[in-house]
């Protein structure tokens, strides 16, 4: 900070104070647009994390599921692996691609087999002007992608040269600009540009496909130049919830089946890491005390399917149970599951908890190796942790992604772990920089950073700040709505004197305590609730200007919430089930579904409530529900005109 | 004379975590310790607007003896929370700040040109090198200043 004594000769003293006062006056406001900008972040993390930790919950609910419901999928399954591999692959080929015909009135891309960098200029030019590559030629990459990834090594290991750097990129989610961006900034692959993607290419944005495309074409011309590790979202079951699924059945109506079928094979043949100049490690989440790199080059990565299918137990993992200090799989009350699963298919529980830590953990400041509670998957890691297992491998850094910063990137562990993410303005517009990093032997990373922005890049910081921040608050709003009659309930409890207001640090305990988010919500306050002018909280007011609309007038209030709460976990169970991907699920599905569901999460609506609400659902009367329609009917409105206003009187 | 005291505790209390919030968001590994460089952003958006000179003494009581630039939470909190109690470093009042900009304002326009704020804000005083960044203050400013 800067300290500058008055050496500067001015005429007029007050002058000099005015400029003074100025200053003082500016660097609070610019302190807190900061400010405001970090806990905008944190809520949006906070809610992120939250939502895997849901998933992760889910785990043994949705094998069970799976198991009972998609039989259809496990008659399919086990035929595929009773078949000899080569014979399999000639009969995917035959059935995945060579049936599908592109007629030609198709104005889309068309690609040459065997690729060459020509396809790749074509299919970036042809992104750019938003076509959709056809069906055949998406099955037909996809196929090839796996492939070839079959022969490729658990850790492909890298060697870098002056002449020959190597560029590492995190994260992207979908957002194609950034992709754009990047190979705008550092040019397109090729055998002296090779790239690392880290993870994590699909969900959320709306062109995972299209990244997924570029990068396994891109993969297909320059195998030994363009290497991709499988993220945490690089999973079928955390595309149901986190939109590549969607995404890929709204563009590909006819074919999307299929390729989604495929893409659970390529999925797992992933290669797990990157070795470069056999000292960095790049993953995609980060470590765990008990992480065996050597190990981990060994097992059949194929058989982890997604994280959401844990493995069978073996008597032998009881014994190691104990010494585990990670989240690992949760059982429900009624024990074990029974599985007709072979072990083939699966991985050993002590392996498939080494990729769930490489695929799910964070680095943490505090020294150690904690269960990591927010995602519910993989371990907090300490600098300790960092140390002990670099120095066990020889190796000096450790890369990875996995978590949105807002610079793009972050250093942490005394320089010995980096944070690499690519997906810009990943919350909102604004909310954060993209980076890519590029390596060479002998010479320090280089950082470069970008940020991807339309029109209001050029808004004022206050603008920016405001249109995150009110994003923010927006779907932190829409968690507390979900929970209204439970808040309702912890709030009166605390009312004793049913006065309708609480302090605030009676309310901050109750929203913390049910919505499960760790949050300042004391210096979130004023944006959620109203507050007399003795400092006390009208909690009834974080309801306020919100409210779920009702698909039909006559559902409980208290049902339309639950199901509201959990429409995400119910459009995932639901598409499991419908496994002909048609959009309906009949009464008796409906039934079924929802009471493995409300046992699994012990919710208390009457069975008769339920019934209810299906019939009303069912429009067309024919005994089967658009489960679609059913779950767009449950949204919520904000009334807009209430909504945080930017404060203008507000000097900061 | 108990009651006094509970009142004060609680006060403390509330402030402690106040304090702990802020200090939290920027707490990026989780360990409670933030960049020195981040003390004054956390300070001003509690609410204590110290000057520079202020700040840097306030940053000389909270380091650790050998300075490592982070900054421990334990050592952090005694002190914040004395500023909040004795109301210590207040905000410019609003009227002030107005007086201050027609200070500068010498021949009584009722604005400031964007090259007259910024030779103001980079020459003087305790020069701030954001100040150049000028988009970031308030449309309507308390003269209606252009932008």
């Amino acid at each position: 900070s800067n300290c500058f004594s008055l050496t500067f000769i001015f005429c007029g003293s007050a002058a000099l104070k005015a400029a003074l006062i100025i200053q003082n006056w500016y660097r609070g406001y610019k302190a807190r647009l900061k400010a405001r900008q970090h806990y905008a972040l944190t809520i949006f993390q906070s809610i992120e994390y939250a939502d895997e930790q849901g998933q992760m919950q889910l785990s043994t609910f949705f094998s069970f599921m799976l198991e009972h419901y998609a039989h259809v999928h496990k008659e399919e399954l086990e035929l595929r692996n009773q078949s000899l591999e080569s014979e399999q692959d000639m009969q995917d080929r035959h059935d995945y691609v060579d049936l599908i015909d592109v007629p030609d009135s198709y104005n889309g891309p068309r690609l040459q087999f065997p690729l060459t960098c020509t396809d790749i200029d074509l299919l970036l030019e042809a992104f750019k002007e938003q076509q959709i590559l056809h069906a055949h030629y998406v099955l037909e990459v996809l196929f090839e992608t796996k492939k070839v990834l079959k022969q490729m090594p658990n850790f492909t290991h890298v060697q870098t040269s002056p002449s020959k750097e190597l560029t590492i990129c995190g994260d992207l989610h979908g957002k194609l600009d950034d992709l754009f961006m990047i190979f705008y900034k550092n040019g397109l692959p090729s055998e002296s540009n090779p790239y690392v993607f880290n993870g994590d290419f699909v969900d959320r944005g709306k062109n995972s496909i299209e990244i997924l495309i570029i990068l396994c074409v891109s993969f297909l011309v320059y195998p030994n130049d363009l290497h991709l590790n499988r993220g945490n979202h690089e999973d079928f079951m955390m595309n149901l919830r986190y939109g590549f699924t969607k995404e890929i059945l709204h563009k590909y109506k006819l074919h999307g089946k299929r390729i989604l079928q495929i893409l659970e094979e390529l999925y797992a043949w992933l290669p797990i890491g990157t070795i470069v100049d056999n000292e960095i490690l790049v993953i995609h989440g980060g470590i765990s005390e008990t992480t065996d790199l050597n190990l981990l080059h060994c097992i059949e990565r194929n058989k982890m399917k997604s994280v959401l299918i844990p493995p069978m137990e073996t008597d032998r993992d009881y014994d190691t149970d104990s010494k585990h200090n990670k989240v690992g799989v949760t059982f429900n009350a009624h024990g074990r599951i029974k599985t007709n699963r072979s072990s083939i298919e699966h991985l050993p529980k002590h392996e498939w908890e080494q990729i769930i830590d490489i695929l799910w953990s964070d680095p943490r400041g505090k020294n150690g190796c904690f269960p990591n509670t927010g995602r519910g998957g993989g371990c907090y890691f300490g600098p300790d942790v960092t140390s002990k297992i670099l120095n066990k491998y020889q190796l000096k850094m450790l890369i990875r992604s996995h978590e949105c910063k807002p610079e793009g990137y972050e250093i942490c562990h005394d320089g010995k772990v980096v944070t690499i993410f690519s997906a810009s303005n990943y919350y909102e517009e604004g909310s954060n920089r993209g980076a890519y990093i590029k390596l060479c032997s002998g010479t320090a990373p280089r950082f470069f950073q970008y940020q991807v922005t339309k029109a209001t890049c050029f808004q004022p910081l206050r603008q920016r700040v405001y249109t995150m921040e009110s994003s923010a608050i927006k779907i932190l709003k829409e968690r507390v709505i979900s929970r209204k009659s439970d808040l309702t309930r912890a709030f009166q409890l605390q009312d004793h004197r049913k006065s309708g207001k609480l302090s605030l640090s009676q309310w901050a305990f109750c929203m913390e305590n049910i919505l499960g988010l760790n949050l300042p919500w004391r210096s979130l306050s004023s944006n959620l609730v109203n507050i007399d002018k003795n400092g006390n909280v009208e909690y009834m007011s974080s309801f306020q200007n919100i409210h779920i609309e009702k698909p039909v007038q006559e559902a409980h209030s208290t049902l339309v919430e639950t199901l509201y709460r959990y429409r995400s976990d119910l459009e995932i169970i639901f598409n499991a089930i419908d496994t002909d991907h048609s959009g309906l699920i009949s009464m008796e599905e409906f039934r079924a579904m929802w009471k493995l569901f409300s046992a699994h999460y012990n919710v208390l609506i009457d069975d008769s409530q339920v019934n209810k609400l299906a019939n009303l659902m069912d429009l067309n009367k024919d005994g089967s529900i658009d489960f679609n329609e059913f779950l767009k009917a449950f949204y919520v409105v904000h009334r807009y005109e209430d909504l945080m206003k930017p404060n203008v009187t507000n000097l900061g | 004379m108990a009651d006094e005291k509970d009142r004060q505790e609680i006060i403390v209390a509330e402030f402690h975590k106040k304090i702990k919030e802020a200090f939290e968001v920027f707490d990026h590994e989780s360990n409670n310790t933030v960049d020195v460089r981040e003390i004054g952003t956390i300070i001003r958006s509690l609410g204590c607007c110290p000057t520079e000179g202020e700040l840097h003494d306030l940053i000389a009581e909270v380091e650790e003896e050998e300075p490592t630039g982070y900054i421990r939470f334990e050592k952090f909190l005694p002190v914040m929370t004395e500023m909040l109690l004795e109301r210590r470093y207040r905000p410019i009042p609003e009227d002030v700040l107005l007086r201050a900009f027609e200070v500068l304002d010498s021949a009584k326009r009722g604005f400031l040109t964007k090259d007259e704020l910024i030779k103001y804000m980079t020459e003087e005083g305790a020069p701030h090198s954001e100040m150049a960044a000028l988009e970031n203050l308030p449309r309507k400013g308390p003269l209606g200043k252009t932008m």
